[in-house]
Protein backbone atom coordinates (compact mmCIF):
# COMPACT_ATOMS: atom_id res chain seq x y z
CA UNK A 1 0.00 0.00 0.00
CA UNK A 2 1.83 3.18 -1.36
CA UNK A 3 -0.03 5.66 0.16
CA UNK A 4 -3.36 5.45 2.04
CA UNK A 5 -2.97 2.64 4.53
CA UNK A 6 -5.90 3.42 6.18
CA UNK A 7 -8.07 2.26 3.40
CA UNK A 8 -9.38 -0.88 2.07
CA UNK A 9 -8.75 -2.65 -1.39
CA UNK A 10 -11.69 -0.51 -3.03
CA UNK A 11 -9.82 2.16 -2.15
CA UNK A 12 -6.67 1.20 -2.72
CA UNK A 13 -7.69 0.43 -6.24
CA UNK A 14 -9.77 3.95 -6.79
CA UNK A 15 -6.90 5.94 -5.46
CA UNK A 16 -4.28 3.68 -8.14
CA UNK A 17 -6.85 5.11 -10.80
CA UNK A 18 -6.37 8.41 -10.25
CA UNK A 19 -4.00 10.28 -12.57
CA UNK A 20 -1.13 12.56 -11.90
CA UNK A 21 -2.52 15.91 -12.51
CA UNK A 22 -1.08 19.21 -10.58
CA UNK A 23 -3.55 21.69 -12.53
CA UNK A 24 -6.96 20.86 -11.97
CA UNK A 25 -9.17 23.59 -11.39
CA UNK A 26 -12.52 21.47 -11.97
CA UNK A 27 -13.58 18.07 -12.43
CA UNK A 28 -14.75 19.11 -15.82
CA UNK A 29 -11.51 21.47 -16.91
CA UNK A 30 -10.19 20.48 -20.57
CA UNK A 31 -6.33 22.24 -20.01
CA UNK A 32 -5.40 19.63 -16.98
CA UNK A 33 -2.72 17.21 -18.53
CA UNK A 34 -2.16 13.91 -16.51
CA UNK A 35 1.52 14.71 -16.12
CA UNK A 36 2.12 10.97 -15.50
CA UNK A 37 0.97 9.08 -19.19
CA UNK A 38 2.97 12.45 -20.65
CA UNK A 39 5.92 12.05 -18.68
CA UNK A 40 5.91 7.79 -18.79
CA UNK A 41 4.64 7.96 -22.89
CA UNK A 42 7.66 10.95 -23.78
CA UNK A 43 10.07 9.01 -21.79
CA UNK A 44 9.37 5.84 -23.53
CA UNK A 45 9.66 7.71 -26.75
CA UNK A 46 12.72 8.90 -26.23
CA UNK A 47 13.83 5.53 -25.41
CA UNK A 48 12.72 3.99 -28.59
CA UNK A 49 13.89 7.19 -30.48
CA UNK A 50 17.68 7.33 -28.96
CA UNK A 51 18.13 2.77 -29.04
CA UNK A 52 16.93 3.19 -32.69
CA UNK A 53 18.76 6.04 -33.68
CA UNK A 54 21.81 5.15 -31.89
CA UNK A 55 21.93 1.75 -33.90
CA UNK A 56 20.98 3.51 -37.00
CA UNK A 57 23.58 6.01 -36.75
CA UNK A 58 26.61 3.14 -36.99
CA UNK A 59 24.12 0.93 -38.64
CA UNK A 60 26.84 -1.00 -40.94
CA UNK A 61 26.03 -3.06 -44.46
CA UNK A 62 28.37 -5.46 -43.01
CA UNK A 63 28.79 -8.03 -39.99
CA UNK A 64 26.13 -6.22 -37.64
CA UNK A 65 26.38 -5.98 -34.30
CA UNK A 66 24.28 -7.97 -31.64
CA UNK A 67 21.91 -4.88 -31.10
CA UNK A 68 21.70 -3.90 -34.37
CA UNK A 69 20.92 -7.57 -35.25
CA UNK A 70 17.92 -7.30 -32.84
CA UNK A 71 16.89 -3.64 -34.41
CA UNK A 72 17.36 -5.13 -37.63
CA UNK A 73 15.05 -8.14 -37.19
CA UNK A 74 12.15 -5.99 -35.39
CA UNK A 75 12.30 -3.18 -38.83
CA UNK A 76 12.50 -6.35 -41.24
CA UNK A 77 9.19 -7.68 -39.30
CA UNK A 78 7.16 -4.37 -39.59
CA UNK A 79 8.31 -4.20 -42.85
CA UNK A 80 6.99 -7.40 -43.95
CA UNK A 81 3.75 -6.79 -41.96
CA UNK A 82 3.64 -4.05 -44.11
CA UNK A 83 4.51 -5.59 -46.98
CA UNK A 84 1.70 -8.06 -46.90
CA UNK A 85 -0.78 -5.68 -46.53
CA UNK A 86 0.24 -2.47 -48.54
CA UNK A 87 1.68 -2.54 -52.35
CA UNK A 88 3.16 0.93 -52.42
CA UNK A 89 5.89 3.29 -51.42
CA UNK A 90 6.70 2.19 -47.52
CA UNK A 91 8.75 4.93 -47.02
CA UNK A 92 6.17 6.55 -44.74
CA UNK A 93 3.79 3.62 -43.64
CA UNK A 94 6.80 1.29 -42.78
CA UNK A 95 8.47 3.20 -40.00
CA UNK A 96 5.35 5.00 -38.69
CA UNK A 97 4.29 0.95 -38.40
CA UNK A 98 7.46 0.62 -36.50
CA UNK A 99 7.03 3.53 -34.53
CA UNK A 100 3.27 2.20 -33.62
CA UNK A 101 5.13 -0.94 -32.74
CA UNK A 102 7.61 -0.48 -30.74
CA UNK A 103 5.90 2.63 -28.84
CA UNK A 104 2.92 0.97 -27.73
CA UNK A 105 4.56 -2.08 -26.81
CA UNK A 106 7.17 -0.58 -24.57
CA UNK A 107 4.18 1.38 -22.92
CA UNK A 108 2.39 -1.64 -22.64
CA UNK A 109 5.57 -3.54 -21.05
CA UNK A 110 5.04 -0.67 -17.98
CA UNK A 111 2.04 -3.05 -16.90
CA UNK A 112 4.91 -5.39 -15.59
CA UNK A 113 6.63 -3.41 -13.49
CA UNK A 114 5.07 -3.96 -10.14
CA UNK A 115 1.66 -2.00 -9.67
CA UNK A 116 3.03 0.12 -6.81
CA UNK A 117 6.75 0.59 -7.83
CA UNK A 118 6.11 3.94 -9.49
CA UNK A 119 3.61 5.48 -7.37
CA UNK A 120 6.06 4.25 -4.41
CA UNK A 121 8.81 6.48 -5.90
CA UNK A 122 6.85 9.18 -6.91
CA UNK A 123 5.14 9.13 -3.49
CA UNK A 124 8.55 9.95 -1.91
CA UNK A 125 8.81 13.34 -3.83
CA UNK A 126 5.23 14.27 -3.04
CA UNK A 127 3.00 12.94 -5.98
CA UNK A 128 0.01 10.83 -4.31
CA UNK A 129 -1.10 9.61 -7.51
CA UNK A 130 0.86 8.17 -10.32
CA UNK A 131 -0.43 5.14 -13.11
CA UNK A 132 2.54 4.16 -15.06
CA UNK A 133 0.84 2.84 -17.95
CA UNK A 134 0.19 4.96 -20.40
CA UNK A 135 -2.09 3.15 -22.67
CA UNK A 136 -4.45 1.56 -19.93
CA UNK A 137 -4.94 5.93 -20.19
CA UNK A 138 -7.87 7.27 -22.87
CA UNK A 139 -6.11 10.09 -23.55
CA UNK A 140 -2.85 8.62 -24.95
CA UNK A 141 -4.86 5.91 -27.12
CA UNK A 142 -7.17 8.06 -28.75
CA UNK A 143 -4.04 10.44 -29.43
CA UNK A 144 -3.01 7.55 -31.40
CA UNK A 145 -6.05 6.33 -33.01
CA UNK A 146 -7.14 9.95 -33.91
CA UNK A 147 -3.41 10.52 -35.25
CA UNK A 148 -4.04 7.54 -37.47
CA UNK A 149 -7.49 8.69 -38.56
CA UNK A 150 -6.23 11.95 -39.68
CA UNK A 151 -3.55 9.99 -41.80
CA UNK A 152 -6.58 8.23 -42.92
CA UNK A 153 -8.06 11.27 -44.34
CA UNK A 154 -5.00 12.61 -45.38
CA UNK A 155 -4.35 9.61 -47.91
CA UNK A 156 -7.78 9.57 -48.69
CA UNK A 157 -7.71 12.45 -49.90
CA UNK A 158 -4.10 11.84 -51.71
CA UNK A 159 -4.91 8.71 -53.05
CA UNK A 160 -8.44 9.54 -54.52
CA UNK A 161 -8.26 13.41 -55.32
CA UNK A 162 -11.37 15.46 -53.47
CA UNK A 163 -13.57 14.91 -55.67
CA UNK A 164 -12.90 11.15 -55.71
CA UNK A 165 -13.02 10.92 -52.00
CA UNK A 166 -16.21 12.62 -52.28
CA UNK A 167 -17.76 10.23 -54.36
CA UNK A 168 -17.01 7.87 -52.73
CA UNK A 169 -18.35 8.65 -49.61
CA UNK A 170 -21.54 9.09 -51.33
CA UNK A 171 -21.87 6.26 -54.05
CA UNK A 172 -20.49 3.41 -52.20
CA UNK A 173 -21.29 0.88 -51.22
CA UNK A 174 -25.13 0.77 -52.93
CA UNK A 175 -25.00 2.70 -55.67
CA UNK A 176 -24.67 6.08 -57.41
CA UNK A 177 -28.47 6.73 -57.13
CA UNK A 178 -29.45 10.47 -55.83
CA UNK A 179 -31.78 8.40 -53.34
CA UNK A 180 -28.64 6.46 -52.38
CA UNK A 181 -26.64 8.97 -51.34
CA UNK A 182 -27.51 9.85 -47.45
CA UNK A 183 -27.38 6.07 -46.35
CA UNK A 184 -24.41 5.48 -48.13
CA UNK A 185 -22.85 8.60 -46.46
CA UNK A 186 -24.39 7.85 -43.01
CA UNK A 187 -23.01 4.47 -43.43
CA UNK A 188 -19.18 5.86 -44.69
CA UNK A 189 -19.35 7.96 -41.77
CA UNK A 190 -20.02 4.97 -38.99
CA UNK A 191 -17.48 2.86 -40.52
CA UNK A 192 -15.01 5.97 -41.02
CA UNK A 193 -15.68 7.03 -37.37
CA UNK A 194 -15.64 3.08 -35.78
CA UNK A 195 -12.04 2.84 -36.71
CA UNK A 196 -9.92 5.46 -34.14
CA UNK A 197 -12.77 4.49 -31.58
CA UNK A 198 -12.53 0.78 -32.13
CA UNK A 199 -8.40 1.10 -32.54
CA UNK A 200 -7.93 2.92 -29.19
CA UNK A 201 -10.98 1.41 -26.80
CA UNK A 202 -9.24 -2.04 -27.91
CA UNK A 203 -6.14 -1.24 -26.58
CA UNK A 204 -7.48 0.85 -23.69
CA UNK A 205 -9.60 -1.48 -22.57
CA UNK A 206 -6.73 -4.41 -22.56
CA UNK A 207 -4.49 -2.74 -20.77
CA UNK A 208 -6.66 -1.46 -18.38
CA UNK A 209 -8.07 -4.45 -17.26
CA UNK A 210 -5.18 -6.13 -16.96
CA UNK A 211 -3.76 -2.91 -14.79
CA UNK A 212 -7.03 -3.86 -12.99
CA UNK A 213 -6.35 -7.45 -12.34
CA UNK A 214 -3.08 -6.43 -11.37
CA UNK A 215 -4.49 -4.14 -8.40
CA UNK A 216 -6.68 -6.74 -7.43
CA UNK A 217 -3.85 -9.75 -7.08
CA UNK A 218 -2.07 -7.24 -5.57
CA UNK A 219 -4.73 -6.43 -3.02
CA UNK A 220 -4.50 -10.09 -1.32
CA UNK A 221 -0.61 -9.14 -0.62
CA UNK A 222 -1.98 -7.12 2.69
CA UNK A 223 -5.22 -9.48 2.76
CA UNK A 224 -3.64 -10.22 6.38
CA UNK A 225 -2.97 -14.06 5.65
CA UNK A 226 -0.51 -16.16 4.59
CA UNK A 227 -2.55 -18.56 2.56
CA UNK A 228 -3.97 -15.28 0.47
CA UNK A 229 -0.20 -14.03 0.26
CA UNK A 230 0.78 -17.11 -1.60
CA UNK A 231 -2.19 -16.75 -3.70
CA UNK A 232 -1.09 -13.33 -4.69
CA UNK A 233 2.07 -14.11 -5.41
CA UNK A 234 1.25 -16.87 -7.40
CA UNK A 235 -1.92 -15.17 -9.08
CA UNK A 236 0.96 -12.13 -9.80
CA UNK A 237 3.48 -14.72 -11.50
CA UNK A 238 0.72 -16.23 -13.67
CA UNK A 239 -1.40 -12.91 -14.68
CA UNK A 240 2.27 -11.31 -15.55
CA UNK A 241 3.56 -14.05 -17.73
CA UNK A 242 -0.12 -13.89 -19.41
CA UNK A 243 0.52 -10.73 -19.92
CA UNK A 244 3.59 -10.30 -21.50
CA UNK A 245 1.43 -12.30 -24.35
CA UNK A 246 -1.10 -9.08 -24.03
CA UNK A 247 1.17 -6.48 -24.26
CA UNK A 248 2.96 -7.88 -27.48
CA UNK A 249 -0.47 -9.19 -29.17
CA UNK A 250 -1.99 -5.85 -28.52
CA UNK A 251 0.94 -3.93 -30.08
CA UNK A 252 1.09 -6.32 -32.45
CA UNK A 253 -2.59 -5.48 -33.50
CA UNK A 254 -2.74 -1.63 -33.30
CA UNK A 255 0.24 -1.91 -35.59
CA UNK A 256 -1.38 -3.83 -38.26
CA UNK A 257 -4.67 -1.97 -37.80
CA UNK A 258 -2.80 1.17 -38.31
CA UNK A 259 -1.34 -0.21 -41.31
CA UNK A 260 -4.65 -1.55 -42.99
CA UNK A 261 -6.69 1.29 -42.35
CA UNK A 262 -4.20 3.48 -43.87
CA UNK A 263 -3.22 1.04 -47.09
CA UNK A 264 -7.42 0.79 -47.53
CA UNK A 265 -7.25 4.37 -47.48
CA UNK A 266 -5.64 3.75 -50.60
CA UNK A 267 -7.73 1.53 -51.95
CA UNK A 268 -10.42 2.77 -54.88
CA UNK A 269 -13.75 1.35 -54.62
CA UNK B 1 -12.64 8.57 -18.02
CA UNK B 2 -11.97 12.03 -18.92
CA UNK B 3 -10.71 13.63 -22.05
CA UNK B 4 -8.42 16.62 -21.53
CA UNK B 5 -5.12 18.45 -22.95
CA UNK B 6 -3.29 15.12 -22.44
CA UNK B 7 -4.66 14.21 -25.86
CA UNK B 8 -3.31 16.94 -27.83
CA UNK B 9 0.00 16.43 -26.17
CA UNK B 10 0.37 12.86 -26.87
CA UNK B 11 -0.81 13.29 -30.41
CA UNK B 12 1.91 15.92 -30.93
CA UNK B 13 4.40 13.33 -29.51
CA UNK B 14 3.40 10.88 -31.47
CA UNK B 15 3.62 12.91 -34.58
CA UNK B 16 7.11 13.78 -33.33
CA UNK B 17 7.71 10.25 -32.56
CA UNK B 18 6.98 9.20 -36.54
CA UNK B 19 8.72 12.06 -37.84
CA UNK B 20 11.68 11.29 -36.12
CA UNK B 21 11.28 7.38 -37.18
CA UNK B 22 11.14 8.52 -40.72
CA UNK B 23 13.60 10.85 -41.28
CA UNK B 24 16.57 9.51 -38.76
CA UNK B 25 15.83 5.64 -38.17
CA UNK B 26 14.04 3.91 -40.85
CA UNK B 27 16.37 4.95 -43.59
CA UNK B 28 19.85 4.14 -42.24
CA UNK B 29 18.89 0.60 -41.00
CA UNK B 30 16.66 -0.14 -43.54
CA UNK B 31 19.76 1.29 -46.57
CA UNK B 32 22.28 -1.02 -44.20
CA UNK B 33 19.64 -3.89 -44.72
CA UNK B 34 19.53 -3.74 -48.46
CA UNK B 35 23.11 -2.97 -48.95
CA UNK B 36 23.71 -6.38 -47.14
CA UNK B 37 21.39 -8.00 -48.99
CA UNK B 38 22.89 -6.78 -52.55
CA UNK B 39 26.70 -7.34 -50.80
CA UNK B 40 25.14 -11.03 -50.06
CA UNK B 41 23.79 -11.49 -53.48
CA UNK B 42 27.49 -10.39 -55.14
CA UNK B 43 28.80 -12.78 -52.77
CA UNK B 44 26.65 -16.01 -53.59
CA UNK B 45 27.32 -15.20 -57.44
CA UNK B 46 30.99 -14.75 -56.61
CA UNK B 47 31.31 -17.87 -54.63
CA UNK B 48 29.02 -19.83 -57.93
CA UNK B 49 31.86 -18.40 -60.46
CA UNK B 50 34.86 -19.10 -58.59
CA UNK B 51 33.05 -22.96 -58.06
CA UNK B 52 32.86 -22.91 -62.24
CA UNK B 53 36.41 -21.60 -62.21
CA UNK B 54 37.82 -24.16 -59.75
CA UNK B 55 36.20 -26.98 -61.94
CA UNK B 56 37.22 -25.44 -65.23
CA UNK B 57 41.18 -25.15 -64.02
CA UNK B 58 40.75 -28.97 -62.21
CA UNK B 59 39.56 -29.62 -65.75
CA UNK B 60 42.73 -27.81 -67.35
CA UNK B 61 45.25 -29.71 -64.99
CA UNK B 62 43.55 -32.96 -65.43
CA UNK B 63 44.12 -32.37 -69.52
CA UNK B 64 47.95 -31.10 -68.52
CA UNK B 65 48.70 -34.13 -66.26
CA UNK B 66 47.65 -36.29 -68.72
CA UNK B 67 49.11 -34.57 -71.86
CA UNK B 68 52.63 -34.31 -69.40
CA UNK B 69 52.50 -38.20 -69.00
CA UNK B 70 52.13 -38.79 -72.27
CA UNK B 71 55.00 -36.62 -73.54
CA UNK B 72 57.48 -38.00 -70.45
CA UNK B 73 56.22 -41.69 -72.19
CA UNK B 74 57.51 -40.61 -75.59
CA UNK B 75 60.54 -39.20 -73.90
CA UNK B 76 61.12 -42.76 -71.96
CA UNK B 77 60.93 -44.78 -75.07
CA UNK B 78 62.88 -42.03 -77.65
CA UNK B 79 65.58 -42.55 -74.44
CA UNK B 80 65.04 -46.32 -74.42
CA UNK B 81 65.68 -46.34 -78.55
CA UNK B 82 68.66 -44.08 -78.38
CA UNK B 83 70.29 -46.19 -75.53
CA UNK B 84 69.66 -49.44 -77.52
CA UNK B 85 70.89 -47.66 -80.44
CA UNK B 86 74.08 -46.62 -78.39
CA UNK B 87 74.26 -50.01 -77.53
CA UNK B 88 74.62 -51.89 -80.41
CA UNK B 89 76.98 -49.39 -82.11
CA UNK B 90 79.31 -49.52 -79.31
CA UNK B 91 78.98 -53.52 -79.75
CA UNK B 92 79.94 -53.34 -83.41
CA UNK B 93 82.15 -51.13 -82.90
CA UNK B 94 83.55 -53.46 -79.97
CA UNK B 95 83.84 -55.97 -82.79
CA UNK B 96 85.57 -54.43 -85.48
CA UNK B 97 88.17 -53.03 -82.64
CA UNK B 98 88.65 -56.41 -81.46
CA UNK B 99 89.06 -57.63 -84.84
CA UNK B 100 91.22 -54.73 -85.73
CA UNK B 101 93.45 -55.19 -82.77
CA UNK B 102 93.64 -59.27 -83.49
CA UNK B 103 94.87 -58.61 -87.15
CA UNK B 104 97.35 -56.06 -86.08
CA UNK B 105 98.37 -58.87 -83.27
CA UNK B 106 98.60 -61.46 -85.64
CA UNK B 107 100.87 -59.44 -87.95
CA UNK B 108 103.07 -58.33 -84.95
CA UNK B 109 103.05 -62.07 -84.52
CA UNK B 110 103.93 -62.74 -87.97
CA UNK B 111 106.62 -60.37 -89.08
CA UNK B 112 108.16 -61.25 -85.44
CA UNK B 113 108.42 -65.00 -86.13
CA UNK B 114 109.80 -63.67 -89.68
CA UNK B 115 112.49 -61.81 -88.12
CA UNK B 116 113.52 -64.53 -85.33
CA UNK B 117 113.56 -67.01 -88.45
CA UNK B 118 115.50 -64.43 -90.03
CA UNK B 119 117.79 -64.51 -87.10
CA UNK B 120 117.80 -67.96 -86.46
CA UNK B 121 118.90 -68.46 -90.31
CA UNK B 122 121.51 -66.13 -90.10
CA UNK B 123 122.94 -67.20 -86.33
CA UNK B 124 122.82 -70.96 -87.97
CA UNK B 125 124.96 -69.30 -90.44
CA UNK B 126 127.43 -67.78 -88.52
CA UNK B 127 127.53 -71.18 -86.45
CA UNK B 128 127.88 -73.23 -89.32
CA UNK B 129 130.91 -71.10 -90.59
CA UNK B 130 132.51 -71.35 -86.87
CA UNK B 131 131.54 -75.08 -86.44
CA UNK B 132 133.12 -75.69 -89.76
CA UNK B 133 136.21 -73.49 -89.67
CA UNK B 134 136.71 -74.99 -86.17
CA UNK B 135 136.69 -78.49 -87.93
CA UNK B 136 138.67 -77.45 -90.50
CA UNK B 137 140.80 -75.60 -88.40
CA UNK B 138 141.03 -71.96 -90.16
CA UNK B 139 139.50 -69.19 -91.32
CA UNK B 140 136.89 -69.67 -93.69
CA UNK B 141 136.64 -66.39 -95.50
CA UNK B 142 132.50 -65.39 -94.91
CA UNK B 143 132.80 -63.53 -98.50
CA UNK B 144 134.15 -66.29 -100.19
CA UNK B 145 131.44 -68.74 -99.17
CA UNK B 146 128.91 -66.61 -98.80
CA UNK B 147 126.81 -68.94 -101.75
CA UNK B 148 127.13 -71.61 -99.61
CA UNK B 149 126.25 -70.32 -96.27
CA UNK B 150 123.01 -68.72 -98.07
CA UNK B 151 122.30 -72.10 -99.50
CA UNK B 152 122.63 -73.37 -96.12
CA UNK B 153 120.71 -70.94 -94.56
CA UNK B 154 117.97 -71.36 -97.21
CA UNK B 155 118.06 -75.20 -96.57
CA UNK B 156 117.16 -74.93 -92.40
Amino acid sequence: MASEPQGGLTEYITHHLHHFKPVQISEKDFWSVHIDSLTVSLALGVVFCLWFWSKARKATSGVPSKGQAFVEIVLEFVDGQVKDVFHGDRSFLAPLALTVFVWVFLMNAMDLLPVDLLPLITHKVGIGHFRSVPTADLNLTFAMSLTVFLLVIFYSFKAKGFGGYMHELFTAPFGSHPLLWIPNFLLNLVELLSKPVSLSMRLFGNMYAGELVFMLIAGLFSAGSWLLFGMGVIGYTVWGIFHILIIGIQAFIFMVLTIVYISMAHDHH
Amino acid sequence: MEFNATLIGEMIAFAILIWFCVHFIWPHISKAIEERQIKIAEGLNAAERAHAELKDADNKVAAEIKQARQQAAEIIDRAQQQANQILEKARTDAVVEINRQKAAAQDDIASMAQRAREELRERVGALAVQGASKIVQREIDPAAHKVLLDQLAAEI
